[in-house]
């Protein structure tokens, strides 16, 4: 490893409207080294990578490699500097062979003008043969799993002599047997001397990678620290370590008989799973993207097939084949993401609202038209909205209004057990205390709530328990009160488990 | 991540909105066409303005009509129906054979009604259930039925000049053709369905968002099979009238009549993409294809130079719908794609 500088970025900001989304932060990287940048969703890691690739255009800060400023506008910009980002979706046509991917946009031609398929499929085998890989070049991209296609991925960029390689997320979708291949490629990457920031939320692989950890909080930069002398414990630290606010502040509640039972329950992808929510209890589901939270939501709201395992409402076997069903039953759910599966933005907010509780205000299929508005009516004044917002396009309205409109559907319908995937993501202040006020009210009411979220103090601060998943299962149950970001992070990314290993080992 | 204002000034946002184009076209952008075609017609087309010659336009396109009001439904879910033209042949086959054979006049119409609705069902099970797609699914079904139709017939037009529901094409109640009146009840009907009933409702939220539809509680697949099942019966009835029309059953009745029909809907302001449009734009965008073709007519314009006008008139008209929905062309500088980490 050398220790001058292959890239430096500095004082690197950058706003989207209101939101600083990078503040001022800084980030080096040396040839022949894995730079590990850690933080939680949102810290700003994606935005600078962004910032990199030339996919967004910085508005403060330097760019320098081998020490001379460069300015990167485009992907392409980004290219003739030796930068290339292996995205967490990949980036090849998988209706080709892997030699037509390799070649893609700077095929050969033969003197006639013609493809030349006998050299295109030559460098193939060249730049396969540089990362040791040995897929034939003939066969097509999409026929590979996952963790080859990445290879050829890997290979286009060390073909085309980049000096810089972002890893995103590189193992999210591989197989073990695949990721110990790719950490085999690493290293020979890192020996042949080229620049490697890995960005992950796997803690076990960042120690087994990284020669250091740079950590992002909200936008700005809180540290770096070379391995050897940190500790996980040390970086979950910095990354969760901000103050929480009195935002969360809720009397304690008390929790009832149990209303949400789960037994066993299991879909394609996670699973099984038992969890219990009372009456006017508030349970978060917290982990890490992707540790099947919201499949876990969907499962007992009938959106997706459950294989094994059932639910129980009220001690009554709640088995929805869809949606609709689960509704009869008492089950309430906001989608995590409100414009691509909550809201009809098109359509009024009273439709918005109604949609789910018109059963109500219907005699032989013709609705009660002045019930309805007065219903309507009536939760969105519980919910603070305009009240002549009434027959806007719920596009028309902010992204907190929206979210309040997601949420009155349910309130309209009165469940018994509400399911809420990231309530608050995309939501100003006032809009998140308000959710959370009517989080806490529907609780007291006798409702049982179970809540997902990303965001560490909101999910601690506003749930009475707390269940950790990782890879599709429960991994701990933590009491609110009595727990801490730290120790919610450890769990969510197996370093608890890692460290109980290290215990029985030592 | 994106940017939120504070809850005041968004509340108090759209209320302020000087002027919105889109919104004002929406609502009676396309009646000023055709308010504007009307009056262009009634100055330079000789006898166009006569109560006899509106009342003809009106029965002329009323087949049309009730084609489109059935494809106004299932463009509203985001389907499509090419199949309604060929339905219209099948059905009034069925429905002519069934009168000669001595079948009630009542009982005939209603069998040409349920063949029309049997057709939909096919195409409704087959992109609700299997997830086909509705243009390939209906163009099947299209080319299918036509050749039913003739199969029937043996490719020759059934006459029976003594058919026991020709009226239904030719009566007159009072002044006013019958298929007038078949054509404003069917609309009526169709506008209170989608207006003000809990389908109706569950009809514009499949269209506007099928995901959310689903998690919101509609059964998005017995509404998106339903609407097939409504356009095939709109177009059952369509060919009986067509068959009353010219008292017999015609195999290639109907050719073509789902691409006017499609035209009068895209005129009338529905979203191809599903989930936005009114059933009274469609009747509007129907009148505007007819009064346009007779007033055509009536002017002496050849019948090819008919087609190239008409031909305008569509693009011109999905074109200004189209822009409308530009961010540009309501307010200039659309925000920022917002990232996340």
């Amino acid at each position: 490893m050398s220790h001058h500088p292959l890239l430096t970025l500095e004082g690197i900001s950058k706003r989207f409207g209101a939101t600083l989304a990078l503040n001022d932060v800084r980030f080096d990287l040396r040839a022949g080294e894995v730079h590990a940048l850690m933080g939680e969703n949102g810290a700003g890691k994606s935005t600078l990578m962004k910032i990199l690739a030339g996919n967004i255009e910085r508005d403060a800060g330097a760019i320098r490699i081998d020490g001379q400023a460069v300015d990167i506008r485009s992907p392409r910009d980004a290219a003739r500097h030796g930068i290339a980002i292996i995205h967490q979706e990949l980036n090849t046509v998988p209706e080709m062979t892997v030699a037509e991917n390799l070649a893609l946009g700077r095929e050969p031609k033969t003197r006639f003008g013609m493809l030349d398929r006998a050299l295109m499929e030559k460098d193939a085998r060249d730049k396969l043969a540089r990362i040791h890989c040995s897929i034939d070049p003939r066969r097509k991209l999409g026929s590979l799993s996952v963790g080859m296609q990445q290879m050829v991925e890997i290979a286009r960029a060390v073909g085309e002599n980049a000096r810089v390689l972002v890893l995103d997320e590189p193992t999210a979708a591989l197989s073990r047997a695949e990721a110990i291949e790719l950490y085999k490629l690493i290293d020979q990457m890192r020996a042949a001397g080229v620049g490697m920031i890995y960005i992950s939320h796997r803690m076990e692989e960042v120690w087994r990678l990284a020669d250091r950890v740079t950590v992002f909080r909200d936008g700005t930069y809180v540290g770096t620290g070379i391995r050897e002398e940190i500790s996980p414990a040390d970086v979950v630290r910095m990354m969760v370590g901000r103050t929480v606010a009195d935002l969360y502040h809720h009397e304690p509640r008390v929790a009832g008989r149990p209303l949400l039972t789960v037994k066993g329950l299991a879909g394609a992808a996670v699973g099984p799973v038992d969890l219990t929510v009372h009456a006017g209890e508030v349970v978060c589901m917290a982990g890490l993207i992707g540790s099947g939270r919201t499949e876990v939501g969907r499962l007992i709201f009938g959106a997706d097939a459950r294989t094994q395992g059932h639910v129980e409402i009220g001690g009554r076997v709640s088995a929805p084949a869809d949606p609709a069903e689960a509704i009869a039953d008492g089950i309430g759910m906001v989608p995590e993401n409100r414009k691509e599966e909550g809201l009809f933005l098109d359509h009024s907010v009273e439709d918005n609202v109604a949609i789910s509780s018109l059963d109500r205000f219907v005699s032989t299929g013709v609705i009660r038209r002045r019930e309805r508005r007065a219903a309507v009516l009536g939760e969105m004044e519980r919910l603070r909205l305009r009240l002549n917002a009434v027959d806007l396009p719920v596009k028309a309205l902010s992204g907190g209004n929206q979210q309040k409109a997601a949420l009155a559907r349910w309130l309209l319908r009165d469940c018994d057990v509400l399911i809420l995937d990231e309530p608050t993501r995309g939501v100003d202040i006032g809009a998140k205390r308000e959710i959370y006020e009517q989080i806490d009210g529907l609780a007291r009411a006798g409702k049982a709530i179970l809540v997902i979220s990303s965001d560490l103090p909101e999910a601690i601060g506003i749930s009475d328990r707390l269940l950790v998943m990782r890879e599709g299962r429960i991994v701990a149950e933590l009491e609110s009160s009595r727990t801490s970001e730290e120790d919610v992070m450890l769990h969510a990314t197996g370093t608890a488990a890692r460290a109980a290993n290290m215990g029985e080992q030592a | 991540m994106n940017s939120e204002k504070t809850n005041a000034m968004n509340l108090a946002k759209p209320a302020r909105e000087p002027f919105d184009f889109a919104r004002w076209w929406d609502r009676v952008g396309i009646l000023m066409v055709l308010v504007a075609l009307v009056l262009l017609m009634a100055i330079i087309a000789p006898n166009f303005n006569r109560v006899d010659n509106l009342l003809n336009i009106a029965r002329a396109i009323s087949i049309n009509a009730i084609l489109a009001a059935g494809m106004t439904v299932v463009i509203l879910t985001g389907g499509i129906d090419l199949s309604v033209g060929s339905t219209v042949a099948v059905s009034g086959v069925v429905a002519v054979i069934a009168a000669i054979a001595g079948v009630p006049a009542p009982l005939a119409v209603l069998l040409g009604m349920a063949v029309g609705a049997l057709c939909g069902l096919v195409n409704g099970w087959l992109t609700a259930y299997l997830a086909l797609a509705p243009f390939i699914v209906t163009l099947g079904t299209m080319t299918f039925l036509r050749g039913l139709a003739y199969t029937i017939t043996d490719g020759q037009p059934i006459v029976s000049s003594s058919l026991n529901f020709r009226d239904l094409g030719n009566g007159y109640v009072g002044p006013i053709p019958v298929p007038v009146i078949v054509m404003v009840v069917v609309y009526a009907v169709i506008w209170f369905v989608l207006e003000r009933t809990r389908y109706g409702r569950h009809v514009y939220a499949v269209g506007g968002n099928a995901e959310a539809a689903k998690l919101a509680g509609v059964r998005v697949k017995r509404v998106i099979t339903s609407v097939y099942v409504l356009a095939g019966a709109c177009a059952g009835l369509a060919g009986v009238i067509f068959a009353a029309r010219v008292i017999s059953a015609q195999p290639t009745a109907g050719t073509g009549y789902e691409l006017d029909a499609i035209a009068a809907v895209v005129l009338g302001g529905t979203s191809l993409a599903g989930g936005r449009g009114r059933i009274v734009g469609t009747l509007i965008g129907s009148v505007i294809l007819g009064v346009l073709s007779t007033g055509l007519i009536l002017l002496n314009v050849q019948f090819f130079t008919q087609l190239l006008i008409k031909g305008v008139v569509i693009i011109l008209a999905v074109a200004i719908d189209s822009l409308k929905q530009r961010p540009l062309f309501l307010r200039a500088g659309g925000p920022k794609t917002p990232a996340k980490s």
